[in-house]
């Protein structure tokens, strides 16, 4: 914010903000890297019958428009359109509360047909609960975000702090992209 | 010191919040209200939050997150130091201290596995003991070998090297540095639960079977991995966009080059390590089976994620190594750099290569998978390395050596560098590594490498940038002692462990058959002879810090951007920004120059009279 100013670089702040930001996202990506192989590794395509399809792709319906409504919150800031901004965010995190509890069903019925203790639920667990993890860190930054913009911060001019949580949002639904399948539809 | 205290206030918060929060839980799903690593893991993670919170986090950035005015102190001399400081050149002072005192404490404890192999038999210590004091040897010099050049004097340096007047990044910067106290804590701590015996490397599945002092190995190498990733991003970004005007990429000192290319390593690899390392925790606590055979996990999984990291975990430690030497050699032959670009294509070679070569240290793990293709792909990335290699030497070939303390150590850096890549090959090939896996020749090999090019090329780093870091003068003759001492002990200790291999004794083992117990009491006493070396070296540092001879801001006659401005800097680095004109290493080429200060007029080299 200000404590940055002091810097003379060619490039605007904003503009070192991006690529760090983007930078990180790319070093966060490797996690799931790292998951994406195991369940590979270890499984093969392998899945458990007992899943909850149903569940499965109400989350990531839901998770797909919360990507849409943070998109729509972008472009309503970078109008000036603050009414329209909040409540897209309020939609998102709504969403993203949703889908946390959809997760939290699902792990509750996982429990039941295969339990941290087999191999699958060993990769089910592990990979749905560390993008829930990232879930939820992505929806406090958004509720911060929610915070600020009622205390009267962002302006079509100064919106950074919206953009990088909404980026992050984005990413954590990329991530759930390649989950989705990897987890429910492999077989 | 007071943002230390808060921190300790705010780490113990954190841990009772954490650890009570997850009785509480427990309690309220009817479970044992406390589970010993569960709480340790969670606890940690809240202690870590409430550690960083304190220290400065709260008061420089999570204020904002709030809406409240931000804090910000204004502290000089030494409480700068211990404080959460947002200036490049103070935490590349907190880095160097930090890491060098764990240096010594791992030294110490190298001492300590040197007395017990003194003889063959049962010395000072049983075998379980040596193997936990072995452990925590080794992940303390990873950690310093991961951290000691590219988080001093990549923090110190580059920003000046390249005209910045900071990171791009501050507070990030001053983040990643908070987090690495975490480390050596977290790795003594785990002494009190019965520390862990499986080697830095880990390895599944003793590592979950392991007592509970391994969780805290785990925690610490997530922290670590966590600091060094905060610190890649700063880099990357701070090289990218922080450059002065004119400042081109064919411009960059090699130095900034070696640092690019270990800050992309720790970018892309570090994660790995990270998840791996928390799937053994998870493991542990949860009843996972990722490493467990039983349920179909596979103990090789571990191997192959962990050397994903830990294989281009080695370039991060050589890699600023090779650069800081080349660096030096430049400007210690008086010459221009010979073959920069290739020197350069040398460092992004071996960058995007060791991501290529993991499984070469997995040949005797019974992997299913076809070992040939890492064979082939390891003994190739000794050609990249050459790049750098024989820049180095054609720099030297012909130049006016100038043998300074630190050019000394550049030397020293191409000679144990050429005999560690050398034993690396024999490692590389299948047949050779079935015979030598697990005995002392890996130690030789590995000690040459990481010992020999990140330590010897961090020595050469302290002494050329010693006047600039203090702005007084190290002495001399006390230098050169240390590095003839350090050179010849460092030699004698670790070739014959070479030969040790060959005639395979053990490594991690802490007895052996009675026929190496000459060798190994050489050994031994050439290691106490290195350790000592040491000695002076502080006594040199602290010694001439205090009374040494005023430097100047150019004792070397170096062309470089960060001689062009006082020793030490000042705030904000140059009096005017610089403006870049030429190629920092053109030696003895009449008429040119590196850079000049548009404002104040004056070219800021002058022609080096050779």
């Amino acid at each position: 914010m200000t404590t940055n100013t002091l810097h003379s670089s060619r490039f605007s702040q904003l503009y070192i903000n991006r690529l760090g930001l983007w930078l990180f996202i790319l070093s966060e990506s490797v996690i799931f890297v790292a998951l994406l192989f195991t369940r590979f590794y270890l499984l093969g395509v392998e899945r458990a019958p007992e899943i909850n399809q149903t569940i499965g792709l109400i989350i990531t319906g839901l998770l797909l428009v919360s990507s849409l409504t943070a998109y729509r919150a972008e472009v309503h800031i970078a109008q000036g359109n603050r009414k329209a901004f909040m409540n897209n965010i309020l939609a998102t995190i709504l969403l993203g509360i949703v889908f946390l509890i959809g997760v939290g069903i699902e792990w509750s019925e996982a429990f039941d047909h295969f339990p941290p203790g087999t191999l699958f639920g060993t990769v089910f667990f592990t990979m749905t609960g560390m993008h829930a993890f990232h879930v939820l860190t992505g929806l406090l930054l958004l509720g911060l975000l929610y915070l600020r913009g009622t205390q009267g911060a962002y302006s079509k001019n100064d919106y950074w702090g919206a953009e990088a949580t909404i980026k992050y949002w984005h990413f954590v639904d990329i991530v759930w992209v390649f989950f989705y399948p990897a987890l429910y539809l492999l077989s | 010191m007071k943002a230390i205290y808060k921190g300790i206030a705010g780490a113990l918060i954190g841990f009772v919040i954490g650890a009570g929060g997850l009785s509480l839980i427990r309690i309220l799903i009817g479970l044992e209200p406390w589970e010993l690593e569960t709480g340790i893991v969670v606890g940690y993670l809240f202690a870590l939050c409430g550690w960083l919170l304190g220290v400065g986090v709260w008061d420089y950035w999570g204020r904002g997150w709030f809406g409240l005015p931000l804090r910000k102190y204004k502290l000089t001399g030494w409480r700068r130091y211990f404080s959460f400081d947002t200036d490049h050149k103070v935490i590349g002072i907190q880095y160097l201290f930090t890491f060098l005192l764990m240096m010594l404490v791992a030294g110490i404890f190298a001492m300590f596995m040197r007395t017990e192999l003194m003889d063959p038999g049962r010395g000072i210590m049983d075998p379980k003991t040596y193997n936990k004091l072995m452990s925590l040897h080794g992940m303390f010099m990873i950690a310093v070998a991961i951290t000691i050049i590219s988080g001093p004097f990549g923090n110190y340096i580059v920003p000046l090297m390249i005209g910045a007047d900071d990171m791009a990044f501050p507070r990030l910067n001053a983040l990643s540095y908070w987090l690495t106290p975490a480390v050596p804590i977290l790795l003594l701590t785990s002494l009190a639960f019965q520390g862990w015996n499986s080697g830095w490397t880990g390895y599944a599945p003793l590592s979950v079977t392991n007592e509970t002092g391994q969780v805290f190995y785990n925690l610490a190498f997530m922290t670590l991995g966590l600091s060094s990733i905060v610190g890649a991003v700063n880099f990357l970004t701070t090289v990218i966009t922080m450059r002065a005007p004119g400042m081109t990429w064919g411009r960059l000192p090699i130095f900034v080059w070696s640092i690019l290319s270990t800050a992309i390593l720790s970018l892309l690899a570090t994660n790995f390590v990270f998840m791996v390392m928390l799937m053994v925790i998870l493991d542990r606590i949860s009843g996972m089976g990722f490493f467990n055979p039983d349920i179909g996990g596979n103990p090789i999984l571990y191997q192959h994620l962990f050397w994903f990291y830990s294989h281009p975990a080695v370039y991060v430690m050589a890699i600023p190594g090779l650069g800081i030497t080349l660096e030096v050699i430049t400007h210690f032959s008086r010459k221009p750099l010979f073959a920069y670009r290739w020197a350069v294509a040398g460092f992004l070679g071996i960058v995007i290569m060791s991501f290529t070569v993991w499984a070469h240290h997995m040949f005797t793990s019974g992997m299913p998978e076809n070992p040939l293709p890492f064979m082939v792909s390891t003994e190739l990335i000794s050609i990249p390395t050459g790049f750098v290699f024989l820049a180095a030497l054609g720099t030297i070939w012909l130049g006016k050596l100038w043998l300074k303390t630190p050019m000394l150590f550049g030397l020293a850096v191409i000679f144990n560098f050429l005999i560690g890549g050398i034993t690396g090959i024999f490692l590389a090939d299948i047949p050779i590594d079935l015979q030598l896996q697990d005995t002392f020749w890996v130690v030789a090999h590995f000690h040459y490498t990481i010992v020999g090019t990140q330590i010897f090329g961090l020595m050469a780093a302290i002494y050329y940038w010693f006047p600039k870091l203090t702005g007084r003068m190290y002495n001399e003759r006390l230098g050169k002692l240390h590095f003839w001492v350090m050179f010849i002990s460092f030699n004698t200790t670790f070739s014959p462990m070479f030969w040790l291999g060959i005639n395979s004794m053990n490594r991690r083992v802490a007895q052996y058959l009675p026929e190496f117990s000459m060798v190994n009491t050489w050994v031994t006493i050439s290691a106490f002879v290195m350790g000592s070396s040491f000695l002076i070296f502080l006594y040199n540092m602290i010694y001439s810090w205090i009374r040494g001879s005023k430097a100047g801001a150019n004792p070397w006659n170096a062309r470089t951007l960060e001689w062009q401005t006082s020793s030490p800097p000042p705030a904000h680095n140059f009096a005017t920004p610089p403006e870049i004109i030429g190629h920092p290493y053109d030696y003895g080429l009449p008429g040119s120059s590196h850079a000049f200060f548009p404002i104040s007029g004056s070219s800021g080299n002058k022609q080096v009279k050779d």
